[in-house]
């Protein structure tokens, strides 16, 4: 069955090659790349710009992205939602065909994607950028029903807002708590840089408040960084629970706004529960995904080492040494473009050298980052010894000042590349 | 001996008539996320585009070698060997 399948596809795309008129999208290879996030709409777009033959469809459940990286400002009164959200006419001005729906099967034999609802569409090679999906079978209590009491706000969006609206509201002297996840994660200084500008609007405008971090882990990113900022800036308003300290939350009682731990039942006024993610369902549907949930990948072309000719990219991926973030997503969606064009004109990839930078915000005028450069190295993105590393733990405040204009500029940059 | 492979390659693209785009060295692609290719981007980090490839290399081995304050290029400069460092300028400054 599948294999007539396949001859028949290789009949119909043989006869595409027959000079003849061109259909919507011409005779060169098809690529497919499910996902328009940071990482790809990305590919997408740089496919199309390595080599203009190639036919790229981008599926895409949302006619309207909102950026994860920022919206923490949002939870602080700093920034309007709309200041995250972007369209894909740029996207499309490109050449890029825009398939809105969502990807429901991938037939990783037949070579095709079908959307819900809509085309089956054939492809030579597959990029899958589904991002997470947050697991809501992880945490006794914590399911879809109960994040609409207890936001995760790890999607940018209504649970953002959601969020904004409880901090808001909350009366003075509440508590927030923030439920941080094991890693992997995405993003992994978030959940500090949202306890960092949650503090920072509590002091200014709810000074008997304070935020209060349930964590899985005993060590997490930029951490002497924030723990040094937080004694400067918030030694009232924002407290750390390592694992060790009995962090770990077992279980979440939205109807009681409680949060188990080994130790005590926290009663939350908020309650933001981070829960553990896994690789986008599309990715455990179509084999690309391994027992831990996320998605082995050659670190030179980023193909599965699961299923040929599906390539995965971003916070789905293990990448090694990389952090899943929105600059990593990016960085590595255009060594996806390359290796992908390469690999269509029958060219071996050349050897990627890839870089991530992250950028937090502590306070409006307080940035720090943290870097790295990466290679392949047994079989995964490895960091190069003596590069990379966070911002100086001692520096002047005139630097963290210079740290987040350049984390506003980041962002208008990458959102600029990406969606622009 | 890299960025003349690189320039190479670019001028042969020109001349087969760019049936595809030049493709960024290793590393390269990478700097976009900062340094807007767009001049309207509203960033205070500076452009690479068309910068001379001697300004670009110069400033990243100045980084590297810890003789230029930065924010975060004196530690991503330690990851590029200087024959990166060449090839990766000469195609910025290519870029219009």
């Amino acid at each position: 069955m599948r294999t007539s399948r396949r001859q028949f596809l290789k009949a119909a795309s043989a006869a595409a090659l027959v000079p003849a008129p061109a259909l919507a999208q011409g005779a060169g290879p098809k690529v497919v790349v499910i996902g328009g996030g940071f990482a790809g709409a990305s590919a997408a777009r740089f496919v199309k710009k390595y080599d203009p033959r190639v036919n790229v469809t981008l599926i895409e459940a949302n006619r309207t992205f909102t950026a994860c990286p920022f919206s923490n400002g949002i939870l602080a009164g700093l920034r309007d939602l709309g200041a995250q959200q972007f369209r894909y006419d740029r996207v499309a001005a490109d050449g890029v065909v825009l398939a809105y729906g969502t990807a429901d099967e991938v037939d990783t034999q037949a070579r095709t994607v079908s959307v819900a609802n809509g085309p089956k569409l054939p492809y030579d090679r597959l990029v899958m950028a589904p991002g997470v999906d947050l697991r809501f079978d992880a945490l006794p209590g914590y399911d879809a029903r109960a994040a609409d009491i207890m936001p995760h706000a790890w999607k940018a969006g209504e649970q953002t807002l959601l969020l904004r609206q409880q901090v808001e509201s909350m009366e003075d002297g509440g508590t927030v708590f923030i439920v941080a996840p094991a890693n992997p994660f995405r993003c992994p200084p978030g959940p500090y840089e949202r306890a960092s500008l949650i503090a920072y609007y509590l002091k200014t405008k709810k000074p008997k408040s304070k935020v209060v971090i349930l964590d899985a882990k005993d060590t997490f990113s930029k951490q002497r960084l924030f723990q040094n900022a937080w004694k400067e800036l918030y030694p009232d308003h924002l407290e750390w629970i390592s694992l060790s300290q009995g962090g770990k939350v077992n279980a979440v009682k939205p109807g009681e706004m409680t949060l188990a731990t080994d130790f005590s039942d926290h009663k939350a006024a908020v309650a933001n529960v981070i829960p553990p993610q896994r690789a986008g369902v599309i990715a455990q549907k179509a084999g690309v995904a391994d027992r831990s949930g996320w998605c082995p990948v050659d670190p030179v072309t980023f193909e599965s080492k699961q299923v040929p000719n599906v390539h995965v990219i971003g916070d789905a991926a293990i990448m090694g040494g990389m952090p899943k973030s929105a600059f990593s997503a990016n960085a590595q969606a255009k060594v996806c473009a390359a290796a992908i064009t390469a690999l269509l004109r029958g060219e071996k990839p050349v050897e990627p050298r890839l870089i991530n930078t992250c950028y937090s915000l502590v306070a409006p005028d307080y940035g720090i980052t943290v870097a790295g450069v990466y290679k392949p190295a047994n079989g995964v993105l490895a960091d190069i010894q003596g590069a990379g590393g966070v911002s100086p733990i001692e520096a002047p405040r005139s630097q963290r000042e210079l740290e987040a204009q350049f984390a506003d500029g980041w962002f208008k940059t990458i959102t600029g590349e990406v969606f622009g | 001996m890299k960025a003349t492979r690189a320039f190479v390659a670019a001028l042969a693209v020109l001349a087969s008539g760019a049936a595809f785009a030049a493709e960024a060295p290793p590393g390269a692609s990478s700097c976009s996320g900062c340094h807007a290719t767009n001049p309207n981007a509203g960033t205070t980090v500076p452009p690479l585009n068309g910068r001379s490839a001697g300004d670009i290399a110069d400033a990243m081995n100045e980084y590297k070698a810890g003789k230029r304050p930065g924010t975060i290029m004196d530690r991503l400069a330690k990851g590029f060997s200087e024959e990166e460092i060449k090839a990766i300028a000469a195609w910025y400054a290519a870029q219009k």
